[in-house]
């Protein structure tokens, strides 16, 4: 019985990191970005969908589409007002382009964690599910939500997979990832396919966060957290291949559900970080990393 | 000429400093004391970022494992403050030669991630035993530097000025030249016939011990050792923005940005919750329009560079 809560709930959260290290991981692999502002972005559709839906009276359907749409723009302002200046600006050496990316999307993570903070409190919200009542799976009592989360991941993922193999644009997002070069050499606009590829993630982070908030609910507090988890699924992965993610995602969800439910609550992301450690040490290139 | 003209600028700023608590209330006071351990903090900081290039993302791993080493000691075995300080100085000298081996086989993001983990590992060791630790409360002293204001602001003050001499001095000297090379270009340092790895590892284990010393002091200086003052991920990135603000590569720079930081967070303590935002705001405009940062400024108007 144990084993098979472990199984169900171990699913959903590891579907639910997945897709939310999708994101970051796709904007690492095309340009080069470890945006360090993902978790206060996840926070933000989160929180504006429990705003809309609930204290607005728009109902969840609404009230999700405002979170995602809120992380939208978020993602955009990341791009344009903070990245793209640091990576054209003439007085940064190109060797430090890279710190200043992170620090400067550090920064703007902290902004919209306070500005959440300040405007919607730092309580913990729970953002009304949008749909009720639970089922019982071979006797394991199951919110129906807690399924819609890992199965609309997975849709979201898929259509992803999709759009990035089967369409000539995706197409070319895999190209920039592979060679930006080659990529403006063939009448690319390479400009146009990092925006393509900020919307994505905005979509991306903006879903997961509003899922998110629905299965555990989020307070602004969450933004490190989240951001370190999502950057360290990342790695166990392999920096940019979002395979490797996805399977890591499923280690890091399962090792701290089992953590959680076999030995103690409290040290759940222990376990995780000692494994990241050893992972980085022997395979600094990740699971399925190609350098 | 650069260094007279350096010389210029900062001893009269130590001497205001040295005569602040003439003119100053306590509160004022205990503030900069603050501000000067942070201050060793960031010049720690930019020593292994600016010029071994090392992008350490923990910086409060160091000054945690400083800190509550000491802690430990007198709490539990009652050992003397100078004892504590220096075995905390020695702890976080191994922690910084413990994070210099993959720092040596890891490059940019992934040695970013290694150093950030062992912030959050040492954060749920020192939660997990709390019963030994003090966990989140933190772990009270039985001694601490000194109960004056201002004999403590002078504590904080020769501390500074000592660690910034010898830190600053080191990053001017010839040895400062190599490891810049080697943060630079690994390769061709490596190839005129430098130990790039000999010097990494000297820049992590000087960054450690004043890291660790600094720890040590700031924890005696408030008379306790917790978590939400040396360890959390939030003083780290503190110690980060304020030697980016003060302008990498300078160590001096860091210890501006260190007064400042601290500075700004309390002159905007009437905004509440927002102050944080302001300073974080403030950060990101220097970063996105003077990367490179308020000493990059005045050295580059001296027509160095």
């Amino acid at each position: 019985m144990l084993a098979l809560q472990i199984l169900i709930d171990g699913f959903a959260i590891s579907s639910l990191y997945a897709l939310g290290a999708t994101g970051f991981t796709l904007i690492f692999g095309v340009s080069g970005v470890l945006n360090l502002s993902h978790g206060a972005i996840m926070v933000v559709a989160a929180v504006i969908a429990w705003w809309v839906s609930g204290s607005f009276g728009a109902g969840p359907y609404l009230g999700a589409l405002a979170g995602v749409g809120a992380s939208l723009a978020c993602a955009f302002f990341t791009y344009r007002v903070i990245v793209r200046p640091i990576q054209n600006s003439p007085a940064i050496p190109r060797e430090e382009k890279e710190i200043f990316v992170l620090t400067g999307t550090l920064l703007w993570g902290i902004m919209l964690q306070e500005a959440v903070a300040y405007l919607f409190t730092d309580n913990p919200k729970t953002v009304r599910p949008l749909v009720e009542g639970v089922v019982m799976i071979l006797g394991v009592r199951t919110p129906w939500n807690e399924i819609l989360t890992a199965a609309l991941s997975w849709a979201v993922i898929g259509l992803l997979y999709l759009l990035v193999n089967r369409t000539r644009t995706g197409k070319s997002l895999l190209a920039a990832s592979m060679n930006p070069r080659g990529l403006t050499l063939l009448g690319f606009e390479l400009s146009s396919i990092y925006v393509l590829v900020w919307a994505i993630y905005g979509i991306l982070a903006g879903i997961a966060g509003v899922l998110l908030g629905a299965f555990l609910g989020v307070s602004s507090g969450n933004a490190g957290t989240l951001t370190a988890s999502a950057f360290s699924i990342v790695v166990l992965g392999g920096l940019g291949s979002v395979s490797g993610s996805l399977i890591a995602a499923y280690v890091v969800g399962y090792l701290e559900t089992m953590t959680a439910y076999l030995v103690n609550p409290s040290i759940r992301t222990v376990p995780v970080l000692l494994l990241l450690v050893a992972v980085v040490y022997v395979r600094p290139q990740g699971l399925l990393g190609r350098r | 000429m650069f260094r007279s003209r350096t010389f210029l600028i900062v001893l009269p700023a130590l001497l205001v400093m040295a005569l602040l608590p003439l003119g100053v209330g306590g509160y004022i006071l205990g503030l900069l004391t603050l501000a000067y351990y942070y201050a060793v903090f960031a010049m720690s900081w930019d020593l292994l970022f600016g010029f071994a290039g090392e992008v350490n993302f923990g910086p409060s791993f160091l000054i945690g494992v400083g800190a509550y080493t000491a802690a430990l000691l007198n709490h539990y075995w009652m050992w003397p403050i100078p004892a504590c300080l220096a075995a905390g100085a020695v702890a976080a000298v191994i922690a910084g030669a413990v994070l210099a081996v993959p720092a040596l086989r890891l490059t940019g993001p992934y040695f970013g991630l290694v150093t950030l983990v062992a912030v959050l590992l040492l954060q749920n060791v020192l939660v997990l035993f709390a019963g030994i630790t003090g966990g989140e409360i933190g772990l009270d002293l039985p001694d601490v530097l000194a109960i004056d204001d201002t004999t403590n602001y002078y504590y904080a003050l020769a501390f500074m000025t000592v660690s910034g001499a010898i830190l600053f001095g080191l990053s001017q000297s010839p040895v400062g030249l190599i490891l810049q090379a080697s943060g630079q270009d690994a390769i061709e340092a490596a190839a005129l016939g430098f130990n790039v790895a000999k010097h990494k590892m000297a820049a992590f284990c000087i960054s450690a011990f004043f890291s660790g010393l600094a720890g040590g002091m700031l924890i005696f200086y408030l008379g306790t050792a917790s978590v939400g003052t040396v360890v959390d991920i939030a003083v780290g990135v503190n110690v980060i923005i304020a030697a980016v603000l003060g302008g990498r590569r300078t160590i001096l720079g860091a210890a501006v940005g260190s007064i400042f930081l601290i500075g700004a967070g309390e002159i905007l303590r009437p905004l509440g919750q927002l102050s944080t935002f302001v300073v974080s705001a403030v950060a990101l405009v220097v970063i996105l329009f003077f990367p490179g940062g308020f000493m990059g400024r005045l050295l580059q108007a001296g027509g160095r560079e």
